[in-house]
């Protein structure tokens, strides 16, 4: 921080700042990603147009979406368990925090650049899973109990793939942080022409393809969305949440996509870092920074959403063969020959 | 000094979950009071400037192991309220041993170290910290000094996991 404003701040002044930060970016993040994502391109790969009246173009939509869940009434079944019923969503929500603490966007951009970087978003994504599980346990309701389950059981075979596709990249790049993993992809070469650095994504495709895979599953979205099957479980876990509790897991859940997707775009697209910017700081780094990311980010996001808005869902056996008998084993094969490759070149 | 008070607050929180973990009468409270115990458990890593300790503790206590917990209760008992028949008649025996283990735990303590200062690292940088004690410098030490250890550890868990396969599969 102190590198792009050049004042000096004390240590809970910067603290402070880094905590406002996130707790701006996380929603303005959510409601980017569902305004365009969710609200227009869904429509439009469908053939429809979407919410149209709000605003120009439906531009507004959220606002009104958003006052309206505010307004709602919070209410919770007769016989939930109250204390845990409130905390479920919070959980969920911490976690998603969490994940915007290390994604840097800049030299400086970056709220803790710790030295285990992207193994401390891969633990506190996987607290999520709790919430979930409070959520559907203590709604006292069978349709939220048993998509609570179907979560714990999808979340808990998918975190095997998206850890062990990160592994790739870390053998690459040699650290576990972030803002390494960036400095790695910019200072690499592709067959001697280092101009454009070298991405990861041309290295570790299988990698990025198997995050990808690994991060639909994570976030429960089509077609991994066994959970929350409105078909045959109304809503899962989240049936009985109405108002702002409802809001909650659902900034938790597109804020979560929006993580993934910095992360996806961090460790395989080269993050904040395109050719011609300073890696080492500077004002012009810590001012494009962001954009790029933010860039790279929609990008990988509308991967996301497009896989979500065309296939159709899997059946629960299929969901748990697809991740234990191909995702795994091939992401093993994926460390395995990135192994070899770093030791023999 | 700061890192004394951010301890106190963390063990009587840790202490006071711990409590609640034996004294609920609801199998899924005691489990998410666990949740508690061991979050605390991984701050205090953090205080210690282990960080990766940390996250895996996280990782694999939160995400993994509490979760299963959480998932076999629900999947064998799924109702809200107190349950009975938690309590059997061995909960005097558990306490004593509690006792006693505390007991040897502070003297161990005290008499290891007495009044032994922990070096001061005010003046340490980040960098130096995390070169003598980060990431890559436990890295290097499981692979060159403990890392007979290590394989042995490795293998223990194969053959549990291949174990669980067995267990499961034995229709």
């Amino acid at each position: 921080m102190e590198l792009t404003l050049a004042i000096e701040l004390a240590y809970w002044q910067q603290l402070t700042v880094k905590v406002l930060a996130v707790l701006i970016i996380v929603p303005t993040a959510t409601a980017i990603i569902v305004q365009t994502f969710l609200f227009k391109v869904m429509a439009h790969m469908q053939s429809r147009l979407g919410p149209m009246e709000a605003g120009p173009h439906g531009a507004l939509q959220l606002m009104a979406d958003g006052a309206k869940f505010v307004q709602k009434e919070v209410l919770a079944p007769a016989r939930a368990d109250r204390r845990v019923f409130v905390l479920a969503p919070v959980v969920v929500l911490l976690s998603t925090f969490l994940l915007f603490v290390v994604i840097p966007a800049g030299p400086s951009g970056v709220a803790e650049d710790l030295d285990i970087g992207i193994f401390f978003a891969l633990a506190v994504s996987s607290i999520s899973v709790l919430g979930v599980l409070m959520a559907g346990w203590a709604s006292a309701n069978k349709y939220a109990l048993i998509g609570g389950l179907r979560a714990a059981g999808q979340l808990i075979a998918y975190e095997l793939p998206l850890v062990l596709a990160v592994v790739g990249v870390v053998i690459q790049a040699g650290t576990l942080s972030l803002q390494g993993i960036v400095r790695a992809q910019a200072e690499g070469e592709i067959f001697g022409f280092g101009l454009l650095g070298l991405p990861f994504v041309f290295t570790q495709f299988i990698g990025f393809a198997l995050f990808l895979i690994a991060t639909q599953a994570e976030l429960t979205q089509p077609p991994f969305d066994m959970p929350v099957a409105e078909s045959e479980l109304v809503a899962g876990y989240q049936v009985e949440y109405s108002g702002l509790q409802f809001l909650y897991f659902y900034l938790g859940e597109f804020g979560a996509a929006f993580a993934f997707s910095a992360l996806a775009a961090t460790m395989f697209l080269g993050g904040w870092w395109v050719p011609g910017l300073d890696l080492d700081g500077g004002l012009l780094s810590n001012l494009i920074g962001p954009a790029v990311l933010f860039a790279k980010t929609m990008a990988v996001a509308f991967l996301i959403f497009w896989i979500r808005f065309t296939y159709p869902r899997l059946r629960e056996d299929q969901l748990q063969t697809f991740a234990w008998k191909y995702l795994i084993p091939l992401s093993l094969l994926n460390i395995l020959a990135t192994g070899v490759f770093k030791v023999v070149f | 000094m700061p890192e004394n008070i951010a301890f106190g607050i963390l063990a009587l929180v840790a202490t006071l979950a711990a409590l609640r973990v034996v004294t609920t009468r609801n199998v899924v409270h005691a489990a998410l009071y666990l949740v508690v115990v061991l979050a605390t458990v991984g701050a205090l890593y953090v205080l210690l400037a282990a960080e990766f300790v940390a996250a895996v503790q996280i990782l694999i206590y939160i995400g993994a192991i509490l979760v299963l917990f959480l998932f076999g209760i629900m999947l064998t008992r799924p109702t809200i309220g107190t349950d009975t028949g938690l309590d059997n008649d061995q909960r005097w025996i558990a306490g004593v041993t509690g006792l006693f283990l505390l007991g040897v735990l502070s003297f161990v303590l005290v008499d290891a170290f007495g009044d032994e200062q922990l070096p001061d690292l005010g003046g340490v940088s980040r960098e130096a910290l995390t070169a003598e004690r980060g990431t890559a410098a436990v890295g290097d030490a499981i692979f060159s000094t403990y890392l007979v250890p290590f394989e042995v550890v490795s293998v223990l868990l194969l053959a549990a996991l291949v174990g669980a396969i067995v267990l499961a599969r034995r229709d």
